[in-house]
């Protein structure tokens, strides 16, 4: 079980983080930074997924074309991974650490393999609940990288700023996941 | 300075999720499933709130306009929005709450992440064959907000009233939403 805030309460501070976060640098982003750890992963078994080029915009190019786009942006980050967008979702994980660190409440096994309700509806064998969410993990980067944005991105960073994309990502999502929550976690006892 | 300001608001930014249960799977789904409502009234506050913020200080000329970034809209962002949705209920996290589910101690969150790298993978891949298809066809010009950001790069869809009049309905509408919905939830995981 974890102590959580009202909903006014995380909602001003959420809300909060996002304008600092605009107000000093830029506005939060989140999936943009899994592409990068997988370049970083893959630049290290690779002679030359990334190189230095004094052509292109931002100084770096790749063979790759979704890693050379924007002038080499995502390249660049990829060669100099200590950059603001990278150390930033790092140090989320690390934000987490240390919520549940302070927390007296701590997290029961049960919950930290699936949450209550998926056991009620699939049970609780932790290698099905694995799978589930690796392939949940697939689906949602696949989709974030070709809409170009995530919850954080498109969903509050986007509409925060009312950009139609925001809303439209946000449209979409909601449409599918609603239908297949409600058909998925439906249980007889409920 | 940029990697201490990363440091601090990108650890700022996990604390809050986690305090605020937005990276609890359980709260998710139930999201979804229309049962709680307390993460869409979280998050539908903290948009209406810091968007009403933000038009003010940018009214006020108190923001660099160089900070605003709108994202483009395309075919990609609707198709790619619903397969997100697909495995967002699927998953019951999203690429932030999966990160700071992690931290604070849930393993199905590290499977998530693992998905994703290879979901992100995936993609990185598959770019070259998509990347001239009508997925990437601008949609409303493009880079295109409600309220006018006062940015010239980025054109808005209602011109002609003040953006912070535009910006300030949908963002009272937002929080009064938020305000409105029911709590059927006690806290209990």
């Amino acid at each position: 079980m974890e102590k959580q805030w009202s909903w006014i309460k995380g909602g001003l501070v959420l809300g909060a983080v996002f304008l600092i976060a605009v107000w000093l640098v830029k506005p939060i982003g989140v999936s943009t930074q899994f592409v990068i750890f997988d370049g970083i992963v893959w630049n290290i078994f690779s002679d030359d997924l990334i190189k230095e080029n004094k052509n292109a915009k931002e100084g770096y190019s790749s063979t790759n074309p979704y890693l050379d786009k924007s002038g080499g942006k995502y390249a660049k980050n990829i060669a100099n991974p200590l950059n603001y967008s990278f150390i930033f979702v790092v140090s989320m994980l690390l934000g987490g650490v240390l919520s549940a660190l302070l927390q007296k409440l701590k997290l029961s096994e049960k919950n930290r393999v699936a949450p209550e309700v998926w056991r009620n509806r699939f049970g609780n064998e932790p290698a099905k609940r694995y799978l589930y969410a690796f392939i949940g993990g697939v689906l949602v980067l696949y989709g974030a990288r070709l809409a170009g944005g995530c919850t954080s991105g498109h969903m509050m960073s986007g509409m925060m700023q009312s950009s139609l994309s925001g809303y439209l990502f946000a449209l979409c999502v909601f449409i599918i996941s609603i239908p297949v929550a409600m058909f998925l976690y439906k249980t007889p006892r409920n | 300075m940029q990697i201490i300001l990363a440091i601090l608001i990108g650890g700022l930014f996990g604390f809050v999720l986690h305090r605020a249960g937005a990276a609890n799977p359980q709260n998710i789904i139930n999201m979804q499933r229309l049962k709680d409502f307390h993460l869409i009234k979280v998050i539908l506050f903290a948009i209406g709130f810091s968007s009403l913020i933000l038009f003010l200080l940018l009214s006020l000329g108190l923001i660099d306009e160089g900070h605003i970034s709108v994202k483009t809209s395309y075919i990609g962002v609707l198709i790619g929005g619903a397969i997100f949705g697909l495995g967002f209920a699927i998953g019951g996290y999203c690429p932030g709450t999966c990160l700071v589910g992690a931290g604070g101690g849930r393993k199905d969150a590290l499977f998530f992440i693992l998905g994703g790298l290879l979901g992100a993978l995936l993609f990185t891949l598959s770019y070259g064959f998509l990347k001239s298809t009508f997925l990437f066809d601008k949609i409303a010009g493009g880079k295109t907000t409600l309220a006018d950001t006062g940015v010239s790069k980025f054109p808005a869809l209602i011109d002609g009233i003040p953006s912070i009049v535009v910006a300030g309905i949908i963002a009272i509408a937002f929080m009064l939403i938020a305000w409105k919905l029911p709590t059927s939830y006690k806290g209990k995981t």
